[in-house]
């Protein structure tokens, strides 16, 4: 008899645990997608923003690279994020770079010398602009960085990455795009 | 200093690891020696653990930000002071002074039996290192506090401005992590005796001083979260249910309630099956906490960044759930007491009312903090549960509690005729009659206002009276030194006068506070609760770290004296908002708490926040008293006997009497 109750509670006791253990699962695992951007299809926000070298020349208008795949990188330097992902940025720029796509940086909130000696450091050879007043953050509905969009030829928004970019992803988005023709 | 971390954190997860298996096997197998050598591992672990630490200290110090805990947790403009309170400001690092404190722990326990080992030691031992392995493999996998960056930033992002505010920031983290760290102590020592199948009760005896002194730990570590959740968070409040705050609430809970109920285990061999019952709750429930804020599962000031976490501390909150709360089913048919209660008139009575309540209490807490997780899990929307919840479905058992509290302690052990009952508790209970009255006909404040003030009376002036008609009966009977040990004795009625403070400082700031928000233009008056406010105009410092906007008020008090508040509006460069800094005029009775929220035309005029707090002094004052009595009652008691092999015939100090004794001089005569 004794046995039996034993037994009994102690099944209780697991199937217990196995219940929470199960609903804190799913909990753990629906906590981490993050939100669609409503942007998503339509029209990139545009921006005319200076470089972040204050040179004249390297300024960037988003219309202006109409017919291009533009990537667009919010970064700062004091995000670590956006360091583990500056490999990646490099490589694509470089494989990238003659085959039509445009690679963005936009600095936010971040201090100039300190901007200028990362980006020196970090080897990023592509376009980098400062977003001094936050308004292409604003207009981007930024959640944090870093955060990556993919504009295609038409200037439409087609992709919204949260987090650190890996090159291989960035690739398969950037790819498909490049088949499609300029209008 | 990345590679010396790294190489540190292993050697302490082999030694635990070793602890662990020498000190099971050792005991399992009847080998002193191994348990000697599994004792010494945690000397061992607390050397590399300290170690460890000091690698991340010096990368702090250094500015050594190829380090990505360095880089995002502390910059070059930072404060020294603040650099070092970065070891702990974030996730990561945290972790580290976690394993320090419960290496310290394990070499407290290593420590503490040196020479006399109870049967059960060897377990107790295994259960600390093992709970130290996981601790140990969480940061040298899950959670990277050494991980590098590919590049090193030229500076760092700083602290979470939030955290760089206030030198609160350095005491309160501690403290709380060794209550919370703490119970692993009782925990191991119940599993212990569940692990041998044990039925001697020796470990109850064992941790109860151990578990005082957690509860003391966690008690200073929540008055000092509520101190600074007032001080620096602007919003007036100290306590605001957020999921963190509720899971340091919950192990203090079930502390109380195992602190009381393990007498009855000691004086009357009763409820051994549900003080082990209470032990492991209270671990589980500081391993759930860890699991839900660290786990990246709820949304909350607190919580850390996205960790990769969750799912080690979800494996390992199922595992002590299993083999806790299984030991206990399958040890429940030997480890059942046969005692009964004799009268529902006796101090036994009320301490098992007291577990219900404390333990209502936890389910509550434990609902709300956990119902958004469940309903999210469920696919159903985001949500938060809110202060209705928890203070509309908390008063009711607040208010139980106290008159609980007010009337046990005057209730005998084993029993009390009705008549004697009444008799003693006349004068509290017209005492706490009349307070009702006058705060009913004052006519501020609800029916829970009037009942609360009420039973604060009830116990102050019952306590009050008891202890001190026990001292002077003392004084006229007893030797010398008999009134201080006495007094001694009396320890827990310090504790429960303390919780009269705190539940008078609770009723007054949630029942009397005033506020407004009034937009004042450089020089305009308003007046707020009796006092003329005045602004004064911004005034702007530059800090290395930060930029300052003082915004002074002169105050002129009712009584005509002029105080000046400076609320602040603090602006760092990672922050994308300014954080505020609220200024206090902190009395006696009432608190002029000033907060500023907005500024406007350049600073020419700003909106600010007023609150009129009455009581918020009192908690801290009940948090102190708390921790006081739980101190004396902590305090070993003088041993003697040392009989001339050295052999242990001294008294234990764990065998000293519990907080309430059984037989003073006030209860003599009583019939049993």
């Amino acid at each position: 008899m004794t046995r039996l109750r034993r037994w009994l509670l102690l099944t209780g006791v697991v199937a217990g645990v196995a219940a929470v253990t199960l609903l804190f699962a799913v909990g753990l695992r629906s906590g981490s997608s993050p939100a669609a951007s409503p942007l998503q299809g339509r029209g990139a926000p545009d921006f005319q923003l200076p470089g972040l070298d204050g040179g004249r020349h390297s300024a960037v208008r988003l219309s202006s690279l109409r017919g291009q795949v533009v990537v667009v990188n919010f970064w700062a330097s004091w995000c670590t994020e956006c360091h583990t992902e500056q490999t990646a940025l490099n490589q694509t720029w470089q494989r990238f770079r003659n085959s039509g796509v445009v690679l963005v940086g936009v600095n936010f909130q971040d201090a100039a010398g300190d901007a200028r000696a990362y980006a020196a450091r970090a080897g990023a050879s592509y376009p980098l602009v400062v977003d001094r007043d936050s308004r292409t953050a604003l207009a981007y509905g930024l959640r944090g960085i870093p955060e990556t969009f993919v504009v295609d030829r038409h200037g439409a928004l087609v992709h919204r990455l949260i987090g650190p970019v890996t090159a291989a992803r960035l690739a398969g988005l950037v790819t498909p795009l490049l088949g499609e023709d300029a209008r | 200093m990345a590679q010396l971390g790294q190489a540190g954190l292993l050697v302490a997860l082999a030694l635990a690891g070793y602890g662990a298996v020498a000190a099971f096997v050792g005991g399992r197998t009847g080998r002193p020696s191994l348990v000697e050598s599994a004792r010494r591992a945690g000397f061992a672990v607390l050397v590399a653990v300290a170690f460890v630490n000091a690698a991340m200290l010096v990368a702090l110090l250094r500015n050594d930000f190829a380090l990505r805990y360095v880089a995002e947790n502390s910059s070059r403009e930072t404060p020294t002071f603040f650099k070092v309170l970065s070891l702990w400001a974030a996730d990561d690092g945290s972790l580290l002074l976690w394993n320090l404190v419960l290496a310290g722990y394990l070499t407290a326990v290593a420590w503490r039996f040196r020479h006399d080992r109870p049967t059960i030691f060897p377990y107790a031992l295994g259960v600390m290192f093992t709970v130290q392995a996981f601790y140990l493999v969480l940061v040298n996998g899950p959670a990277r506090p050494f991980a590098l960056l590919a590049v090193a930033p030229p500076d760092g992002r700083g602290p979470s401005p939030l955290l760089q505010n206030h030198p609160l920031m350095a005491v309160h983290p501690p403290f709380l992590y060794l209550g919370f760290i703490g119970f692993t102590v009782p925990f191991a020592f119940g599993m212990a005796a569940l692990l041998a199948g044990s039925r001697s009760g020796e470990w109850a005896s064992l941790v109860r001083r151990w578990t005082l002194a957690v509860w003391c730990f966690l008690t200073v570590g929540l008055t000092l979260g509520a101190l600074w959740s007032y001080s620096v968070l602007g919003w007036g409040g100290y306590w605001a249910w957020d999921p963190v705050e509720n899971v340091a609430l919950l192990p203090w809970l079930v502390a109380t309630a195992f602190l009381h109920s393990v007498m009855l285990q000691r004086r009357r061999g009763m409820a051994s099956l549900w003080n082990l019952t209470l032990v492991i709750g209270a671990f589980a429930l500081t391993t759930f906490g860890t699991f839900l804020t660290r786990g990246s599962v709820l949304v909350s000031i607190h919580s850390f960044a996205q960790s990769a976490v969750g799912p080690t501390y979800l494996g390992f909150l199922t595992l002590v759930l299993v083999v806790g709360f299984g030991l206990v089913a399958w040890r429940s048919t030997t480890l059942r007491s046969p005692v009964r209660l004799d009268s529902v008139l006796s101090r036994e009575a009320a301490i098992i009312g007291n577990n219900v309540l404390l333990l209502s209490a936890v389910g509550i807490v434990l609902v709300g903090t956990a119902f958004p997780l469940v309903v999210a899990a469920l696919g159903g929307p985001q949500l938060t549960v809110g202060r209705p919840f928890f203070t509309g479905s908390l008063a009711p058992v607040l208010l139980l509690l106290l008159l609980l509290v007010g009337t046990a302690p005057l209730l005998a052990w084993r029993g009390t005729t009705p008549a004697r009952a009444l008799a003693r508790l006349r004068l509290p209970l017209l005492s706490g009659a009349l307070v009702m009255v006058l705060v009913a006909v004052a006519g501020s404040g609800g029916l829970r206002v009037v009942l609360g003030c009420g039973l604060v009376a009830v116990l102050l002036v019952g306590h009050v009276r008891h202890v001190a008609a026990s001292l002077l009966a003392t004084r006229r009977t007893g030797r010398r030194g008999a009134v201080r040990r006495r007094a001694r004795g009396m320890a827990g009625y310090l504790v429960h006068l303390g919780l009269a403070v705190l539940a008078a400082g609770i009723i007054a700031s949630s029942g009397f506070a005033r506020q407004a928000e009034v937009t004042l233009a450089t020089g305009q008056v308003r007046t707020f609760a009796g006092y003329q406010v005045r602004y004064d105009g911004m005034r702007t410092e530059r800090q290395p770290q930060r930029t300052v906007l003082h915004t002074p008020l002169d105050v002129t008090t009712p009584s005509g004296a002029h105080e000046r508040l400076d609320p602040r509006l603090n602006l760092y460069p990672a922050a994308s908002e300014p954080i505020g800094s609220p200024a206090i005029d902190r009395g006696p009775v009432w608190d002029l708490y000033a907060t500023t929220i907005a500024l406007q035309d350049d600073g020419r005029s700003a909106t600010v926040r007023l609150y009129h707090n009455p009581g918020v002094n009192w908690l801290w004052l009940g948090g102190l008293l708390m921790v006081a009595g739980g101190g004396l009652a902590w305090w070993p008691r003088r041993r003697r006997l040392r009989s001339a092999s050295g052999s242990s015939l001294e008294v234990s100090p764990d065998a000293c009497p519990e907080a309430f004794p059984a037989r003073g001089p006030a209860l003599v005569g009583e019939p049993r």
